[in-house]
C-alpha cells in the first residue's frame, strides 16, 4: 500500500522534505512506519519522543494503516 | 443557574498579527460578567540565551482541529465561552503568538478555563517553534 508521510519542524529539516509517498507492507502499523522513517534520519536521536497522527488524528503505535492514509510523524510540540 | 453557553466562531491558526479586540468580542455576551484573556508573547530570552525571534510552524489542518477540540473541552468542563488564535510564521520579540479569550458569568470558571486551554495547547496542538538566538544560531524547542 502507498501512504503519504508528513514531516514537520526538526524532522522536516532532517528529511529535507515535508512530504514523501512511501510503500508500506500490508498490515503495517503507524508505529512500524514511524520507526522505519526515523531510521532513515541519522541526525535524529533515537531518544526523540515522537507522536503519530493518521489523517489528522493522534493514534497509538499499533494503529493499522490503510492504503492512501496520511501519516504525520510529530516531534515534541512547542506551541504557545 | 447553569445555562449552556452559545458557541462562538471557531478558533484559528493565522499568519497575520492577532487582533485581540476582535477575539475578545467573539466571547463577550450580556450573561457574562467576566472576560479573562491570555496573550503569549515572544520574549527576549530562553534557557539563558538571548532570543531575537521565533519561527512558528504548524500542521495547519490538524492544528486547527486540535485547537477547536481543546476549546470545546474547556467549554464543556467550565461552562464558558472561549476562543483561541495562534499565530505562525516569523515573529519577533514582543509579538503576540497566542491569544486566548474566555468569558463566563463569574470569574472563577474563566480563570480556570484559561489556564486549562493554554496548558492543553502547549501539550496537544501540532505547532513547533524554532528560536533564533542573538549569536546567529537557532534551534527547535524540545527537539
Amino acid at each position: 500500500m502507498k501512504v503519504d508521510v508528513l514531516f514537520f519542524a526538526v524532522l522536516r529539516e532532517a528529511a529535507g522534505t515535508s512530504c514523501q509517498n512511501v510503500d508500506a507492507p500490508a498490515g503495517a502499523t503507524a508505529g512500524d512506519l514511524a520507526r522505519r522513517v526515523l531510521d532513515t534520519l541519522p541526525s535524529i536521536p533515537r531518544s526523540l519522543p515522537v507522536s503519530i497522527a493518521v489523517n489528522e488524528e493522534f493514534v497509538e503505535p499499533d494503529y493499522p494503516l490503510h492504503d492512501g492514509d496520511t501519516v504525520a510523524v510529530i516531534p515534541p510540540v512547542s506551541g504557545g | 443557574m447553569a445555562t449552556p453557553q452559545p458557541e462562538p466562531a471557531h478558533s484559528a491558526i493565522t499568519r497575520e498579527p492577532i487582533d485581540a479586540r476582535a477575539v475578545i468580542a467573539r466571547v463577550q455576551g450580556d450573561a457574562n460578567g467576566a472576560v479573562i484573556t491570555f496573550a503569549g508573547i515572544v520574549r527576549n530570552h530562553n534557557g539563558g540565551r538571548s532570543v531575537d525571534g521565533i519561527t512558528y510552524e504548524c500542521y495547519h489542518a490538524m492544528a486547527e482541529r486540535v485547537l477547536d477540540a481543546v476549546v470545546a473541552d474547556a467549554r464543556e468542563r467550565f461552562e464558558v465561552r472561549a476562543t483561541a488564535v495562534h499565530r505562525v510564521g516569523d515573529l519577533t520579540v514582543g509579538d503576540v503568538s497566542l491569544f486566548v479569550a474566555v468569558a463566563s458569568a463569574h470569574r472563577a470558571e474563566a480563570f480556570a478555563a484559561t489556564e486549562y486551554i493554554v496548558a492543553q495547547i502547549k501539550r496537544r496542538v501540532p505547532i513547533w517553534k524554532k528560536e533564533h538566538y542573538c549569536d546567529g544560531e537557532s534551534g527547535w524547542v524540545g527537539s
